[in-house]
């Protein structure tokens, strides 16, 4: 009796503590804000996964540093620069040709040059210096209702584009010879998906970070893809996934006071092992019953 | 009515000519077995009838028309290349990413669709792939999804880029039969390429061989003898027949042995002297 009240007063204060939350605006517009960028970033990267190109949206996220501190620099807000920065590399990126594209080692040396401008940036704008946390690690507590519409406009932007490739951009990934020879414009698809991996970037870079958008672009795509195989249910549970991830991250951060972008680290990694460890698990089953 | 049609072709890439004036017919309903080393022009060939890659003199026709991208006449099973390596997508998703797959917008499979892939994987006896993540499939097994998924739409034309590549001899066998009888029984025309000749043996109508920019089309009692070859490689070949098997060798060259693994038991001998010119 005494450990059933105990608990119901426990699950009341968590369900308090819990609606508690939303009464700060500063909540409720990084609910909004991370739910935005988590659905954007969790199906653009489902695509990003599948292609094998997740470094060169790793790198174009470190040019979007230096665009968002040169943006600083003269004046501009660093979601500009960002943008601007991400889609021109993301654009050049793809006009070379998938080959640079998937050249990890010229996308390396080009993500360093871009982090070392970042910091030249900095240098000669020491008041921007605050905001370099906010860039390289996220700040979704400190979104404000004008930044929530500029997401929203990005995202549509970003899903609608996405969408008007994407038959030809999934038919390209899996079979590059055989939609060449279809008549798929393979490099115009190749670069259009560039340029929308680079606005899906720019977004989630507002929430986690240019350094830890992989939390959201990665990671949950990266278990969908471990746990099912159809496209649809791959792509609704990879947005699902970085929904849950973020929200839950918010949630933690709220109620332990750590960085919210560590919480969802932490659960974006958690997403993907156990995704790893449970179709690991159920493939060895599966061999074990055709030997049988 | 002449399915492929090559006229005094040059066909080339970046200036570099691979097949250089070269003349020959393919006929409604051949099974042809394309032959020749690597580097002979076999993709070349088949990327020129594709229409991906223009004649720079002469000639290109396949339906009586220059080739046209995209031709839905035309089923193309690519030597491959691009092995994504751990990509999760089931055989159903993988054949219908092909379907339509040059339109603009979102993916979408209509029941005419579904029940169109698993009719062809039907054909192939490969039904069951359709639910298989890709990854999970092994090479004769995608190999199959492959050709089943080249011959969705009905074509009249087959291209198979080296389909016997990374099978083991069963499989081999297997596959060869399924693209016999299929391509038999709805009488497609088929470019079979392959780097070993016996195994097309009892299949093929007749053979073209590549070598050193120039083709011989014929059948194979006219094409695989010493004088033809000889002239074709420019160097001295000697064709040995033995057991119904036939052996090309170039002497002074270096002749290298394919051994098949069988590993199902039974005595075969299936050795064969594999010729490598460069």
């Amino acid at each position: 009796m005494r450990t059933t009240m105990a608990m119901f007063t426990t699950i009341t204060a968590t369900i308090i503590t819990f609606i508690d939350m939303f009464q700060y605006e500063f909540m409720n517009n990084a609910f909004a804000a991370a739910g935005i960028v988590a659905v954007v970033s969790g199906i653009v990267g489902y695509f990003l996964v599948m292609r094998g190109q997740t470094f060169a949206g790793h790198a174009l996220s470190h040019i979007g540093f230096a665009g968002a501190t040169g943006a600083g620099l003269i004046g501009l807000a660093p979601l500009w620069g960002l943008l601007g920065f991400t889609l021109a590399a993301g654009i050049t990126m793809g006009a070379l040709s998938e080959r640079i594209s998937n050249r990890d080692v010229a996308i390396g040396v080009v993500l360093a040059l871009a982090l070392g401008f970042g910091l030249l940036f900095l240098h000669y704008y020491t008041s921007f210096a605050t905001q370099a946390t906010a860039l390289l690690f996220g700040n979704v507590l400190a979104v404000d209702h004008r930044m929530i519409a500029t997401l929203v406009v990005l995202g549509v932007v970003t899903l609608v584009a996405l969408a008007a490739i994407m038959r030809p951009l999934i038919f390209s990934t899996l079979q590059p010879e055989l939609a060449e020879a279809k008549g798929v414009p393979l490099r115009f698809v190749s670069t259009a998906f560039l340029a929308i991996v680079a606005l899906a970037v720019s977004e989630c870079a507002q929430i986690v970070g240019v350094l830890l958008v992989f939390t959201l672009m990665v990671g949950p795509p990266a278990a969908a893809q471990r746990v099912t195989t159809g496209l649809w249910s791959g792509l609704a549970l990879s947005a699902a996934l970085a929904l849950g991830e973020a929200w839950l991250g918010i949630t933690l951060a709220f109620h332990t006071d750590w960085p919210v972008s560590f919480c969802i680290a932490c659960l974006s990694a958690l997403g993907y092992f156990t995704a790893l460890f449970a179709s690991g698990r159920r493939s060895q089953v599966g061999r074990g019953n055709e030997t049988a | 009515m002449n399915v492929v049609e090559l006229d005094r072709a040059t066909i080339g890439i970046a200036g570099h000519s691979i097949l250089s004036n070269v003349s020959f017919a393919i006929g409604p309903g051949e099974f042809i077995g394309v032959l020749g080393p690597n580097g002979a022009g076999k993709t070349t060939l088949m990327r020129a009838i594709l229409g991906l890659l223009p004649p720079s003199a002469g000639y290109v026709r396949v339906f009586e028309n220059a080739p046209q991208r995209g031709d839905r006449g035309i089923g193309y099973l690519p030597q491959v290349r691009t092995v994504l390596p751990d990509l999760r997508v089931r055989g159903l998703d993988f054949i219908g990413s092909s379907l339509h797959g040059e339109r603009w917008g979102l993916p979408s499979l209509n029941r005419h669709d579904k029940s169109m892939i698993e009719a062809t994987l039907d054909s192939v006896g490969a039904r069951d792939l359709a639910k298989r993540p890709l990854s999970d499939m092994s090479g004769g097994e995608r190999q199959r999804l492959l050709l089943a998924q080249a011959l969705i739409g009905e074509p009249k034309l087959l291209l198979l880029d080296e389909p016997l590549i990374s099978l083991d001899a069963r499989h081999q066998e297997v596959a060869i039969d399924v693209v016999r009888r299929v391509c038999r029984e709805r009488k497609i025309t088929v470019l079979f390429s392959a780097h070993e000749l016996n195994q097309l043996l009892g299949t093929l109508d007749r053979v073209l061989y590549l070598g050193n920019g120039q083709a011989v089309l014929g059948t194979v009692d006219e094409v695989v003898t010493a004088p033809v070859l000889s002239r074709l490689f420019g160097t001295d070949i000697s064709v040995v027949r033995a057991e119904g098997h036939i052996f090309v060798m170039s002497r002074g060259y270096d002749v290298e042995r394919v051994e098949h693994a069988h590993d199902h038991g039974h005595v075969h001998d299936h050795h064969g002297h594999h010729h490598h010119l460069h």
